[in-house]
């Protein structure tokens, strides 16, 4: 399997591209932070952060709508929300039968499943164009320099090496499945759940086997090559200049939209 | 090929910024425990091995089996992790795990990573390495059985917190989304405790020296039963007080205080949420809450159908 399938960093060179990995992903833990922290129905500060993510979007060449298409990801998770519409006291708005039951849905508790929609929805669309825009590596190595400890970001880069490896492991494992598991039409294939649990177990169990001998092996090549328990990389990062405007901008505007998301 | 997420990946914006804080907060102590210890006691060969390891609970996500109806069973790993690699190692291949989802599938957000990290790694980790370490002496199928206890355990306790922190950043109400969740998780937890029950019983006939006393995952050490118990009791505990009572826990977060800080903005505009629901509306919030997990269960064999759809047509 090629990365591409999961990796959805896009090649280019743009102002967003070429910054430092560490000022991006400051300021989208920032944004998303700031976001966390408006109060609901702060709906000019909503908008100005949708406006701060659409720039960004902008001087990233990736186009105004890219974020928004990948964005829905998280909408599932609205059904969590959803109860508020119905259990905060307030003045009712509307209210449906559903079967025998009376649903109220109040403005308080609309208007606080619409702030937690929205803001769920913009940090959703910061955190993609974080990861079009940075390659995957890279956020690695600028968690390792944001202090990060080191056991964990090695974990990670290990993680990301051999994900498409093994990845292509259970594809076989699957496969392998689907070759042996003829099914004649009309009459379901396999046995009971339980003994289909019980292959999928041995699959997994089998996995684990692969991925663990594959780690020797692993670690031996990574031996003869002079790996002396850190991992090494040609590329250090610097920040410009130019970085640390980005960082004094988007900060302050940040903070513009916590002032105006009080205010209003 | 399809990847399929799990419902515990919290993204941003559905818990708030105090509860958030207060979860990375407890991730950060834990991990900095578990950085520490693997530091001490693993040596460099341990480093790509549980890179590899991560790489696997990830791919073995991807496995599972149908049940009836489109619906279909997979691994979380979180038990099958702590109890192969031990408890430190376990949560550190966990976080990875939950990390890269965030960053690179967004699946989870990033501020509240530490309560996902939190619910699907440590909670997880603890409960089942605790229970199967409670009982390393006894036969195999003793072990195997509350291998499987403790794996649909720990998918519940995960659930439980995910609906604990969801109620008390004033995104759900408490009832509801207790019984939605657990009721969805008992069902995904059977297919957990079916799966990992299985691989364990594969690794213990062709590599038991992985599981034995002198293997790496036994120096986490017989201490970690007691917080293993101590965990799966709140869950059992927690459940039903929460879902059938839930004035009562609504009471205690109150008197703490911690409810109405944990309400997302320093700006109430919601004045009183935590008064506690009586009379007509207790009862539609159960009724809300059935609705709930209805609702849940219909998306996912729904989801569940369009999937199986897609891989066939692409087969």
């Amino acid at each position: 399997m090629h990365s591409d399938a999961f990796d959805r960093y896009h090649h280019g060179h743009s102002l967003i591209h070429d910054l430092d990995p560490r000022v991006k992903v400051v300021v989208t833990v920032g944004f998303i932070l700031s976001n966390a922290l408006l109060p609901d129905g702060a709906w000019t500060a909503f908008a100005l952060a949708w406006l701060f993510v659409l720039t960004a979007s902008f001087f990233s060449g990736l186009g105004l709508g890219f974020t928004f298409r990948r964005s829905f990801i998280a909408l599932p998770f609205a059904l969590a929300a959803i109860t508020v519409l119905f259990s905060i006291p307030g003045k009712p708005v509307t209210s449906f039968q559903f079967l025998m039951w009376n649903f109220t849905i109040t403005d308080a508790g609309l208007l606080r499943f619409v702030s937690i929609v929205i803001r769920s929805w913009l940090s959703v669309q910061m955190a993609i164009l974080l990861v079009a825009v940075t390659e995957f590596p890279k956020i690695v190595h600028a968690l390792r320099h944001l202090r990060v400890p080191a056991v964990l970001t090695v974990i990670i880069s290990f993680l990301y090496r051999y994900l498409f490896v093994l990845a292509d492991e259970v594809l076989r494992l699957l496969r392998a499945r689907e070759a042996r598991s003829a099914q004649m039409a009309g009459r379901g294939a396999g046995g009971s759940v339980l003994w289909r649990a019980r292959v999928t177990g041995n699959m997994a169990g089998q996995l684990f086997l692969r991925s663990y001998e594959r780690s020797d092996r692993v670690y031996n090549a990574m031996l003869s090559r002079g790996y002396k328990g850190e991992l090494m990389t040609i590329h250090p990062h610097q920040v410009h200049a130019g970085d640390w405007l980005i960082v004094l901008l988007s900060f302050v505007c940040l903070a513009i939209m916590q002032v105006v998301g009080r205010a209003l | 090929m399809h990847y399929s997420p799990v419902a515990l990946h919290i993204p941003d914006g559905f818990l708030s910024f105090i509860v958030s804080l207060i979860c990375w907060a407890i991730a950060a102590v834990v991990l900095a425990m578990a950085v520490s210890r693997t530091n001490k006691s693993l040596g460099e060969k341990q480093v790509p091995l549980m890179g590899i390891m991560a790489a696997f609970i990830f791919a073995a996500q991807m496995l599972n089996f149908p049940v009836a109806g489109g619906t279909s069973g997979h691994l979380l790993g979180g038990a099958l992790a702590a109890i192969v690699l031990g408890p430190w190692a376990g949560m550190l291949v966990m976080t990875a795990v939950i990390a890269v989802q965030a960053l690179l599938f967004q699946d989870g957000g990033l501020i509240v990573m530490g309560a996902n990290i939190l619910n699907m790694g440590l909670i997880t980790s603890a409960i089942g390495y605790g229970l199967y370490r409670g009982v390393s002496n006894a036969s195999r199928s003793t072990k195997l059985a509350v291998a499987g206890v403790a794996a649909w355990l720990s998918v519940m306790a995960g659930a439980l917190a995910t609906a604990l922190q969801l109620w008390l950043s004033g995104t759900s109400d408490l009832q509801t989304v207790t019984l939605a969740m657990l009721g969805v998780h008992a069902l995904i937890g059977i297919g957990e405790a079916l799966i990992t029950v299985a691989a364990l019983t594969f690794i213990m006939q062709t590599r038991p020296d992985l599981l034995d006393e002198s293997s790496a995952s036994a120096q986490g050490g017989r201490g970690w039963a007691l917080p293993g118990i101590a965990l799966s009791l709140a869950v059992v505990l927690l459940s039903p007080l929460a879902s059938a009572f839930p004035d009562g826990l609504e009471r205690v977060a109150e008197n703490m205080g911690f409810l109405h800080h944990g309400q997302s903005a320093p700006y109430q505009i919601i004045p009183d949420y935590t008064v506690p629901f009586l009379g007509e509306t207790a009862l539609s919030t159960i009724v809300a809450g059935i609705i709930g997990a209805l609702v849940v269960l219909g998306l996912s064999i729904l989801t569940g159908r369009s999937l199986q759809k897609k891989s066939q047509v692409s087969k």
